[in-house]
């Protein structure tokens, strides 16, 4: 073990950062913003630096999989303040499915825009009835000669009002046992009978939303595995998205975030920064987040070379999600009075205040399976404890 | 990037679990901990035929020429299984003398180091603080008077390294009466301690003020010992809950206990990662070295202490006794908390030396 990159990996990192210095103009001033970003990614994706498992007619990047060179692309990208892989339903959730699971002509048609956030897909996982316990989800989908019929409720659906599409977990065998009797179904958001309701966060924004399906009709091909198979396709999902939560690098720019707070709050006319008791809390937080990172980065690396990086995978959204709280925690200690008001008028997901990630970070615990399922996963599966609801 | 075990480090982690395993039917660490003196000499026996005492050694001089990695990950693996002696100081006083010792020194010790024949240990300050810049023996005329605390295993040791003021080291004999030691009521019976006096003891000053590097290299294996104790005990206490039952199922049935471990696992697993990354640390010479070992080793000695203190309350009362092992690793998560600084101290240390900016 030398943690040296070799040769080849610095050079490579040489090469992305000189198509970055020719490529991204960060700040470039008036213009389209979308629209520089937009091809960029173009270009990026071209040179291979971007959606690196998709073959290239779907739009991808098309290159042998390398978890150290995907990890040096990303930081040379952040280090450039310049935009990376679009980080959406459609091309973090739906494309790795797609790519998994389904059929030529429905990669053909979804895939490279999908990735590329020309269209915009949307999760209908979760109903009124089923959180937690997804596999007890009771909207249908009925065959009718060339068309699945859907009807029911989905909920807490992000990005719904923006969408225009929807993958979605629906009871086709309804006889059959409960995971087995779903299927994961592709819809048109413009299709007759879908209503789409926001529903107000207690950030004041509306990002998720409320989808009634009333004899929505969708093309009998549009879905996407077998018949009944819905439950297996969907893990593909899932597990990207545990991954997706609060990885190393955006704790460290949230710690960032934590010490600009305690170099700009002072208490009895001193810095923050410079209280013994804030230093403590700062240093023990970022003995978490080191070990986040570092933990992260040995995964990637055994996995580059096939060995198992065994119970560390299962912890990693748990890990996250308690150490955004604990900065979250630390922050409203901070900034005081500060937190008696609503986050600034125009902060969201992207650019967000302290109040903001206040509440924010409690999302975190819920969306994606919930700390306590985490748990649950964990202490079945990595510590081999009883299963939940199986008797001894 | 590399940033996993090779082959032959996994190997050197087997070679030395089963080299423990082996002895005294797996009750190696059972009958050093309640023993008078602690000695384990068949363990030692077993060390020098690996090979382990001189992994950090350079080939020149008889060793395996490895790195503080390699050296970590024997500790890892003492601390998992709990094993009894002062391999940590030993292993120690001979990087200090590789490092930082003259071609004579190093012709001297290091050949006897690698096979054994002369075995040392350290004394790197203690009660009036840690850290090299608190360290404030001197050597005059050669000879080095005061005391110096807290050495492991010194009553087997012929030679001790001593950090000076200045983050100077010195080799000094273990050579009666000039060198007197006490020993400690330590509770970790496993790493005995001792009190050392030096009445005009000879001194030999290693050339290179190299206590800086071996006060990072201790941090370092304490963070593999408490990474590898964890780890352990969480093994332990996971067995424990799959087979011992209450109100008709085992008692890793119940939620609370599920989540509680979960929770442990979460606290200890990614400490792998950092436990490699602060080795690595030191053998790359990163810019960040100092500051990410202190809070390596702040994090895992809290880590290992709080994993050790939920283990005996998921034992129950056997888990509060001296008759059931689990007290071993206990004893040796307060070693490793208090050891070398506690953590409010080594995040102190880790400010001061820029953490913050
Ligand atoms: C910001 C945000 C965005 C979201 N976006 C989407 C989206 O785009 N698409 C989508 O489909 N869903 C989305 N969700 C929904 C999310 O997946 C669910 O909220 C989540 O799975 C929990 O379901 P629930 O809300 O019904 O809570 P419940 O399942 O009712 O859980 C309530 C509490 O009970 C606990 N609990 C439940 N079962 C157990 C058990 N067996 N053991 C221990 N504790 C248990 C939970 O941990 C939780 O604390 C989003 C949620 C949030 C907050």
């Amino acid at each position: 073990m030398d943690l040296n990159l070799g040769i080849e990996y610095e050079a490579f990192r040489e090469e992305v950062a000189a198509f970055l210095a020719e490529s991204w103009r960060p700040r470039t001033p008036g213009g389209d913003r979308l629209r520089q970003e937009r091809a960029f990614r173009t270009l990026a994706t071209q040179r291979g630096y971007l959606y690196r498992r998709y073959p290239r007619r779907y739009g991808g990047g098309e290159q042998p999989d390398d978890a150290l060179k995907e990890q040096i692309i990303r930081e040379e990208l952040a280090k450039a303040g310049a935009p990376g892989e679009i980080n959406s339903g459609g091309s973090k959730l739906l494309a790795p499915t797609l790519l998994s699971w389904g059929q030529d002509w429905q990669k053909e048609r979804f895939l490279r825009a999908a990735l590329h956030g020309e269209e915009i897909w949307c999760q209908g996982y979760s109903e009124p009835g089923a959180g937690s316990d997804l596999a007890s989800i009771r909207t249908r989908a009925e065959l009718d000669g060339d068309a699945w019929v859907i009807n029911g409720q989905k909920i807490w659906t992000s990005n719904a009002a923006q969408a225009d599409f929807m993958f979605a977990l629906v009871r086709t065998e309804p006889d059959a046992p409960k995971h087995r009797g779903i299927s994961y179904i592709l819809l048109d958001m413009r299709a007759e009978g879908v209503t789409v309701r926001p529903l107000r966060q207690m950030t004041g924004e509306s990002e998720f939303n409320e989808v009634f399906l009333d004899n929505v009709r969708t093309p009998a091909d549009w879905i996407v595995g077998e018949r009944g198979q819905g439950w297996q396709v969907s893990r593909t999902t899932l597990s990207f998205e545990r991954a997706a939560v609060n990885p190393p690098p955006f704790i460290d720019a949230l710690l960032q975030r934590l010490k600009d707070v305690a170099r700009r709050r002072t208490r009895d006319g001193r810095p923050l920064i410079e209280c013994t008791d804030i230093q403590q809390r700062i240093a023990e937080i970022e003995g978490y987040a080191m070990a986040h990172r570092y933990s992260v980065m040995r995964q990637v690396s055994m996995d580059s070379v096939g060995q198992d990086p065994g119970a560390a995978a299962l912890c990693n959204k748990l890990v996250g999600t308690d150490i955004g709280q604990m900065i979250a925690r630390l922050s409203q200690e901070m900034i005081g009075e500060e937190g008696l008001l609503m986050p600034a008028p125009g902060t969201s997901r992207e650019n967000m205040d302290d109040v903001f990630w206040v509440m924010r970070s409690s999302s975190v615990a819920i969306a994606g399976g919930t700390s306590n399922i985490q748990r649950n996963i964990i202490a079945e599966r990595a510590l081999d404890l009883p299963r939940e609801g199986k008797p001894a | 990037m590399n940033f996993h075990l090779s082959d032959d480090q996994i190997a050197l982690q087997d070679a030395v679990r089963s080299c423990v395993r082996g002895i005294g039917k797996g009750q190696l660490h059972r009958a050093a901990f309640d023993s008078a003196d602690g000695h384990a000499p068949e363990f030692r026996d077993g060390l020098v035929a690996l090979g382990a005492l001189g992994v950090g050694i350079d080939q020149d001089y008889g060793g395996l020429g490895l790195k503080l990695v390699d050296l970590a990950l024997v500790c890892e693996v003492l601390g998992q299984e709990a094993a009894p002696g002062g391999y940590t100081g030993h292993v120690l006083a001979a990087l200090a003398v590789q490092v930082a010792g003259s071609p004579e020194q190093k012709q001297r010790w290091l050949p006897r180091l690698a096979d054994g024949s002369s075995i040392a240990t350290v004394a790197l300050g203690g009660a009036q603080g840690w850290e090299p810049e608190d360290w404030t023996l001197r050597v005059e005329d050669s000879k080095l008077n005061g005391a110096g605390g807290f050495a492991v295993g010194a009553d087997a040791a012929d030679l001790v390294v001593v950090g000076l003021a200045g983050g100077g080291l010195t080799i000094v004999e273990m050579a009666p009466p000039s060198v007197t030691i006490t020993p400690l009521d330590g509770s970790d019976r496993s790493r005995r301690l001792f009190d050392l006096h030096f009445t005009d003891a000879v001194a030999d000053p290693l050339p290179i003020a190299a206590g800086p590097r071996i006060y990072d290299a201790l941090l370092v294996l304490l963070c593999a010992d408490a990474f590898g104790g964890a780890s352990r005990v969480m093994e332990l206490t996971a067995d424990y809950a799959r087979t011992r039952v209450q109100f008709g199922r085992p008692i890793g049935g119940f939620q609370g206990v599920k989540h509680q471990l979960a929770n442990l696992l979460c606290e200890v697993e990614p400490c792998r990662g950092l436990l490699w990354y602060a080795a690595l640390c030191f053998d790359l010479d990163l810019a960040d070295r100092s500051r990410t070992i202190a809070l390596a080793k702040a994090h895992l000695a809290d880590r290992y202490m709080h994993m050790a203190r939920s283990a005996i309350e998921l034992h129950g009362g056997i888990g509060y006794t001296w008759e059931y092992d689990l007290q071993i690793w206990v004893k040796r998560a307060m070693f490793d908390f208090a050891y070398g600084g506690t953590p409010g101290v080594l995040r102190q240390r880790a400010v001061r030396l820029g953490c913050l900016d």
